[in-house]
């Protein structure tokens, strides 16, 4: 391992819960690295230890090389922007922005300078007299993002930073942290439980889970070669089939039979096992073709029938739930295109006739059935933004 | 026009309060002050600014001190130890927050003048904090623990502290630790994010903490009557002296209206100081 920052072995208990159980991760200089799973994964308590907030309770922080898992907070550096944003209320955006140079004795003119650079970075040159309570939330957000950088940190963590903004806000914020980060080059590590915002800002994501690492690699990786269940069912949306490799042809494709389902499914055998194996396998819900009539028959595609149980409309795309058989209840994504060719749209209780290519699907190395929650039909209680309040406990 | 009328007419109750009980009282100090005194211990006839001269008294301007001082030390030591002691209650979990404000609340169960003789019975100098000091070495047998401005000064901030607590509790209570977090990410050390970030944060429980303790702390009576000696008299027990003992009612007219103008003045700054920060929040 050389990376910039380092996390080896890292353990972490708060009494009986484990937030964090031997995390190793290597970060790289100058990229955007996200730490992204559920409230309660662990992902806080990874980044307040890396602030020094928190002491692990074996394991090591290295950056750049030095040792810095006992080091005090004030003596890292590595800056930290709050969920909260944690502006001082009793200064100005200035004085805000001013506060670790000061701290740090920095001559009164340099300061001056590098606030001014600072406001001008992020835009609030008008700004700077007003008081936190003053401005709104992206602009909070700017503030704590300009008194963060102005020390020059080696690492600037990102607690949730746009949680609390609404959706268009996010994403403009978004576009907005990437520019940023383009100006100064400083490695950034992204805590988030929001799958689409790690997706489209980092260079690679860690998915945590129940303070295990899952998976890292960047989004295209973890979105279209999962390797936990818990990675394909959190990271968008998932199908699960489990099953028995019955055949294998030419080496690369594999038949898995499946209890319960008609034809044996072809899959892209890319963990060559070999034949009676059990294996766990994935279809994402964008992956399948729907029709009400029988496709073609082709020796690379696999074709169920099911009957439509539920039809979600999302605008851009429906989510419909088509029922197999007892056990397999399928999500599929179906584009409208077909809306202006006044082609009948399919309904509820219609027969339809699902089908995807074999290199569509993918293998994976670890299978959790409680994951499958994560796919289940969205209840009332789910609807309700989740509170971010499991992880500050955690972090307590 | 009915808006006014109507706010008028609700306000009366409080209005009435204030002015029969508190306002009428204050101005009848200030001009029984400006009376004579005469040999029955009535107020004489006419207007006179004698009473005003004779607060010349070359004994006063020491008890002036004294009442000045100790309050400000009562008050110091109040916020000094009110502050770690609501940190304590505010930090603690929600159901400890209640049990120890609970026995901040307490003492205020039983009347406050046995509270002060139980303290006289504690310092009494056949009393068990004598005997425990002498034990280990701390004092010697002819210490004296009562009848000086240490006894008053002690039981001063006994009786003033839950004034302090409860300001400075609901300031704690309210302040966002994570901006401690914050200054400490950016470089500062704990002290300095103490002094820059908490205290100012709790700027307002600070203010209204000390008006608490340092405006009766002003006016006692009762402790130095009770606990000090003839060295440690403040102003409360002059007027009550000239009142009861002198029966010199516009003596004490006078004197009171001196405090009742001493404890006005910083109240009136702090007011102005107030408002004018005012502007800048919300």
């Amino acid at each position: 391992m050389s990376g910039f920052l380092e996390f080896e072995g890292i353990t972490k208990s708060f009494g009986d819960l484990k937030a964090l159980d031997h995390v190793s991760l290597s970060i790289r200089q100058g990229e955007i690295f996200s730490l992204l799973g559920p409230s309660g994964c662990g992902k806080t308590t990874l980044l307040r230890i890396c602030a020094g907030f928190e002491t692990p309770d074996s394991g090591r922080v290295l950056l750049d090389g030095k040792d810095i898992t006992d080091l005090p907070p004030n003596r890292r550096k590595v800056n930290t922007i709050f969920q909260n944003y944690a502006l001082f209320p009793n200064m100005t955006l200035r004085e805000n922005i001013a506060f670790g140079l000061q701290i740090a004795k920095v001559p009164k003119k340099e300061i001056a300078e590098r606030v001014e650079a600072m406001l001008q970075l992020v835009q609030l040159e008008y700004h700077a007299h007003k008081r936190p309570h003053q401005i709104s939330g992206g602009q909070k957000q700017r503030v704590a993002i300009a008194r963060a950088l102005i020390n020059r940190p080696q690492v600037l963590l990102l607690d949730e930073p746009l949680a609390a903004l609404d959706l268009k806000l996010r994403q403009r914020m978004l576009v907005e942290l990437d520019g940023i980060h383009d100006e100064v080059g400083t490695t950034f590590v992204y805590v988030t439980h929001d799958q689409s915002e790690a997706m489209g800002l980092s260079d690679r994501i860690a998915v945590l889970n129940r303070g295990v690492v899952e998976q890292v690699g960047t989004s295209t990786e973890i979105y279209e070669a999962p390797r936990s269940s818990f990675t394909a069912a959190f990271i968008g949306d998932t199908n699960f089939f489990n099953g028995r490799v019955c055949e294998i042809i030419d080496n690369e494709y594999c038949l898995i039979e499946i209890e319960g389902i008609e034809p044996r499914l072809r899959f892209f055998n890319d963990k060559n096992l070999r034949a009676n194996v059990r294996v766990d396998v994935s279809v994402r819900p964008e992956k399948f073709s729907m029709d009400r009539n029988p496709p073609v028959p082709s020796l690379k595609h696999n074709t169920l029938r099911g009957i439509v149980e539920d039809i979600i409309y999302l605008g851009s795309h429906s989510k419909c739930w088509v029922r197999i058989n007892d056990e397999y209840l399928i999500s599929v994504t179906s584009q409208h295109s077909r809306f202006l060719l006044d082609r009948k749209p399919i309904l509820w209780n219609e027969e339809v006739w699902i089908s995807w290519h074999a290199d569509d699907g993918y293998m994976l190395e670890r299978y959790d059935e409680n994951d499958e929650a994560l796919l289940a039909l969205p209840s009332d209680t789910d609807l309700i933004e989740e509170p971010a309040a499991v992880d500050d406990v955690e972090a307590e | 026009m009915l808006r006014r009328l109507k706010e008028w007419l609700l306000s009366i109750p409080s209005l009435a309060w204030l002015v029969f009980f508190f306002l009428l009282p204050t101005l009848m100090v200030f001009v029984i002050a400006f009376k004579p005194a005469n040999l029955l211990g009535d107020i004489g006839e006419g207007w006179t600014l004698s009473t005003w001269v004779e607060l010349g008294n070359p004994n006063y301007p020491a008890i002036v001190w004294r009442t000045l001082r100790l309050s400000f030390y009562c008050t110091a030591v109040c916020i000094l130890l009110g502050i770690p002691f609501s940190y304590c209650i505010a930090r603690a979990s929600e159901k400890c927050q209640r049990w120890l404000l609970m026995l901040v609340i307490i003492p205020f169960w039983t009347n406050f003048l046995i509270r002060v003789f139980a303290w006289k019975a504690i310092l009494h100098p056949e009393g068990i904090l004598k005997h425990v000091l002498v034990s280990v070495g701390l004092a010697t047998p002819d210490t004296m623990l009562l009848y000086n401005e240490g006894a008053v000064l002690l039981v001063m901030v006994y009786t003033y502290l839950p004034f302090a607590i409860m300001p400075l509790y609901a300031a704690i209570e309210k302040f966002d630790f994570s901006l401690i977090d914050a200054a400490l990410d950016l470089g500062s050390t704990v002290a300095t994010a103490f002094r820059r970030v908490f205290v100012p944060g709790i700027r307002r429980g600070i203010q209204t903490a000390i008006l608490m303790v340092l405006i009766p702390a002003l006016g006692s009576y009762v402790i130095p009557d009770i606990l000090g000696g003839p060295t440690s008299e403040m102003l409360g027990n002059k007027i009550a002296q000239r009142a009861s003992t002198d029966r010199n009612l516009p003596h004490a007219a006078a004197l009171s209206a001196l405090l009742c103008l001493g404890v006005m003045l910083p109240m009136l700054v702090s007011t102005l100081v107030l408002r004018r920060k005012k502007r800048g929040e919300p």
